[in-house]
């Protein structure tokens, strides 16, 4: 190896986190001095929480830094990448010449496939893809594998749909292959609606050549021509990529016509979304495309015979692409060897809420909840209690304590009333509030409800004041029951998901934290000390040491006290924001 | 900024003839004007051939769409759940005070447009905004006053 190469991690969430700078810094720095190393940029690596993560690849290994600044690049810079000593201090892992085994326990429990170049390759450049196998499975499919042998192997991995429902991939490749006509679409939903995920923008943004690959390879297994990616405005720097990318292809001839020598011919089209949560259901994302209002369509007919202008269509999610190049090339058996028999492979789930070590992982499927978010999220922070993980967005569920051990598997995590989704877990801990939590998705999907049909429409709506009152601290007897009448007419009522599903979160964290309701409707007190009409802040003398880290952070300048001496709160002025409990070392803040 | 009829038509002009344009053209009007100038919908009509009222269908349809001007610097302050329960209401709050946004939604100055958001995709950073191009994440009061702080002291 002749050059050092500094790798930065260059994704949204890198960038956020200073990124930017980091990498301006480093550039200056190398082309200031003239030194033996290119600054490369790469995608998000999964560990968001280390961010902004630098690496340093050199003759004698890779070596992965975490948390950098301006400060810390410019130590690297001068004592690693000029001095050839690496700066232990900043270290995240050591990760072996030879290839990605990390040593680190994040890593360790992982499998990656879908983010396999996540972070690893830079997103921009083809030859970076080309490099680690990419379009070596549309070679294989198009030069050596009919049609059917092609869709076999999807068929028998297992795959099944990432973007919620989970339905088997190769099915339903197979039914709009039969679909008589030669003029098919194929659509990747790139729209990832649900409030709190990101594995698909992180997939855009680390390796989208990934997710084209896999979508050139089922549009020749289906017999498509034209292929659209609708993805979410929210995300422009991924917008950004997979334009580059597409371009890309094109220019290497993966697609347009006689795509590598072929009869095979392909081109993609980008749509950019223009926020709507609904457009990520199919049918609503099909009109979407047209120019329409994205306004859910009654099926039959199914996507297969009639979608997209009104033709035999295929959609699938980013991440359900995004495998398909890895079983191709390795094969159906290879991975069936991860997962469980009804779930196979791995699935990529995104950490966020109240959670240590917050960002991307792909395990395989079936590990329980607990490894996930224990072991390799880290729990949660300042020695708080867990008390439920949300998955599957507004569709799906809070899950408590008691069923931690629940294996991640679509049919698993059906059984509790939540869904897999698309892979977003939301963790809340003792001070999040589950029945304002419930409220929060009835609110999201009030406002994003169509209003095609009147129970998704007005259902959620009535829903919401019942939830609404019940924080306020106007709670009925009754209204549990009244919650629960609604959901069942909204679930039975609805033409879409949006409305079948949207009184989810209602009903799980009635299951599973009915005390909670009814402390909120009886006693009007809320247990978790959030829903403000309901509690008032409070410093328990004893537990205090009056450190004065309360006083620093409360925006309303109410609480008093001297050095060392127990504070207090001035009831009429706090706007109980909570920063105080937040902040406060030793616990003794607490609300009645 | 004011639109006048020639830049709306040079904005919408590439885009005759084409199918499912509705929504590209509204982006490029949006993107450029930034906002849709009540004029935009009868001249889309003009020239496109869709309906003024489809249009402005489409245009009301997703969140993404204004009809208003916007201030100089549009605060976009993520509610998605992830943000939700590390206290972007709380957030949202200070920063509706610090600007004195009673009702409104933009600063009487036209400096700052404040919208709620569903996700930017940052979640591992909660609670997350975005000023202009720019995203903040693991704010706490304290920085995101800091954060509007240099965005004011820009302005003087
Ligand atoms: C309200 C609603 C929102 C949805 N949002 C998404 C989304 O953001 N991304 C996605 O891939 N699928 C979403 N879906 C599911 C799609 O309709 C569709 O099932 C999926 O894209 C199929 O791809 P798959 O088989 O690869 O999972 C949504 C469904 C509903 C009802
Ligand atoms: S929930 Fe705020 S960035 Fe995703």
């Amino acid at each position: 190896m002749d050059k050092t190469t500094i790798l930065v991690g260059y994704a949204s969430c890198g960038i956020a986190a200073g990124a930017r700078e980091v990498r301006a810094l480093l550039e200056a720095k190398v082309a200031e001095n003239g030194a033996a190393a290119v600054v490369k940029q790469t995608g998000c690596l999964g560990v968001c929480y280390d961010e902004p993560i630098v690496e340093v690849h050199d003759a004698k290994g890779r070596w992965v830094y975490r948390k950098v600044n301006e400060r810390k690049a410019e130590r690297i810079f001068a004592e690693h990448v000029l001095g050839g000593r690496p700066v232990e201090g900043f270290l995240f892992h050591e990760l072996s010449a030879s290839g990605r085994e990390p040593s680190h326990y994040v890593l360790k429990r992982q499998e990656r496939i879908a983010l396999a170049n996540s972070g690893v390759i830079d997103p921009e450049c083809i030859d970076d893809y080309l490099a680690k196998d990419g379009y070596q499975a549309l070679r294989k499919v198009l030069t050596t594998m009919t049609r059917d042998e092609a869709l076999q192997v999807v068929i028998d991995s297992g795959l099944r749909g990432r973007g919620g429902a989970g339905f088997p991939t190769g099915q339903k490749w197979s039914f709009c292959k039969k679909t008589p006509g030669t003029e098919k679409y194929l659509v990747c939903n790139a729209d990832e609606g649900d409030p709190g995920a990101f594995m698909d923008r992180n997939l855009l943004e680390g390796d989208p050549h990934a997710v084209l690959e896999g979508m050139a390879i089922a549009a020749y297994v289906i017999g498509a021509s034209h292929g659209y990616v609708y993805a979410r405005a929210e995300y422009p720097l991924a917008i950004r990529r997979l334009r580059i990318a597409i371009d890309q292809m094109r220019q290497r001839g993966f697609l347009g016509e006689k795509i590598l020598g072929t009869d095979f011919a392909f081109d993609i089209k980008l749509k950019e979304g223009a926020g709507a949560f609904v457009c990520g259901e199919e049918t609503a994302l099909f009109a979407s495309i047209e120019g329409e209002r994205g306004m859910p369509r009654i099926r039959p007919p199914f996507p297969a015979e009639a979608g997209l202008w009104g033709k035999p269509t295929n959609n699938n999610n980013v991440e359900t692409y995004a495998n398909v190049p890895w079983i191709i090339r390795h094969g159906a058996a290879a991975y069936r060897a991860f997962g469980t028999e009804k779930s196979a492979g791995t699935k990529v789930f995104s950490l966020a809420g109240k959670i240590e070590r917050g960002g991307l992982v792909e395990v395989p499927m079936g590990i329980p909840l607990r490894d996930v978010i224990f072991d390799i999220g880290g729990g949660i922070p300042k020695k708080k209690a867990f008390k439920a993980v949300q998955m599957g967005g507004p569709s799906g569920g809070c899950l408590p304590a008691s069923l931690l051990d629940t294996p991640v598997d679509y049919e698993s995590i059906t059984a509790t009333g939540a869904i897999m989704g698309s892979g977003g877990m939301v963790v809340m801990d003792e001070h999040t509030c589950m029945v304002e939590v419930a409220r929060f998705f009835l609110g999201f999907t009030q406002r994003e409800s169509c209003g095609k049909c009147t129970f998704c429409r007005l259902g959620t709506l009535r829903m919401l004041e019942v939830l609404d009152r019940i924080c306020e601290g106007e709670g009925r007897q009754g209204d549990i029951e009244e919650l629960q009448e609604l959901a069942s007419q909204i679930k039975g009522a609805s033409l879409c998901g949006l409305g079948q599903t949207a009184p989810n979160p209602v009903l799980t964290t009635l299951k599973y934290f009915r005390e909670e309701y009814e402390a909120h409707i009886r006693d009007k007190r809320c247990p978790a000390g959030v829903c403000k009409p309901l509690i008032t802040f409070h410093i328990k003398a004893d537990d205090c040491s009056g450190c004065g880290a309360c006083k620093k952070a409360c925006p309303s300048d109410c609480i008093t006290g001297a050095k060392g001496e127990p504070h207090e709160i001035a009831l009429d002025d706090c706007i109980k924001c909570g920063s105080c409990r937040d902040v406060c070392p030793t616990g003794a803040v607490y609300t009645r | 900024m004011d639109a006048n009829t020639s830049q709306l038509l040079e904005l919408i002009r590439p885009f005759k003839g084409q199918t499912g344009a509705t929504i590209p053209v509204l982006q490029a009007i949006q993107t450029n004007v930034g906002y849709l100038p009540p004029e935009s919908f009868a001249l889309i009509e003009q020239e496109m051939g869709i309906p003024a009222s489809k249009a402005y269908g489409v245009a009301t349809f997703y969140a993404q769409f204004r009809t208003t001007p916007v201030g100089k610097h549009l605060i976009k302050v993520c509610d998605g759940t992830a943000c939700h329960v590390k206290g972007a209401v709380n957030i949202l709050t200070a920063i509706r005070d610090y600007l004195h946004l009673a009702d409104a939604d933009t600063t009487e100055d036209r400096v700052f447009t404040v919208q709620v958001v569903a996700c930017l995709g940052c979640c591992s950073l909660a609670p997350v905004m975005m000023v202009g191009e720019t995203t903040y994440g693991s704010l706490s009061l304290e920085k995101t006053r800091e954060i509007l702080d240099s965005y004011r002291a820009g302005e003087v």
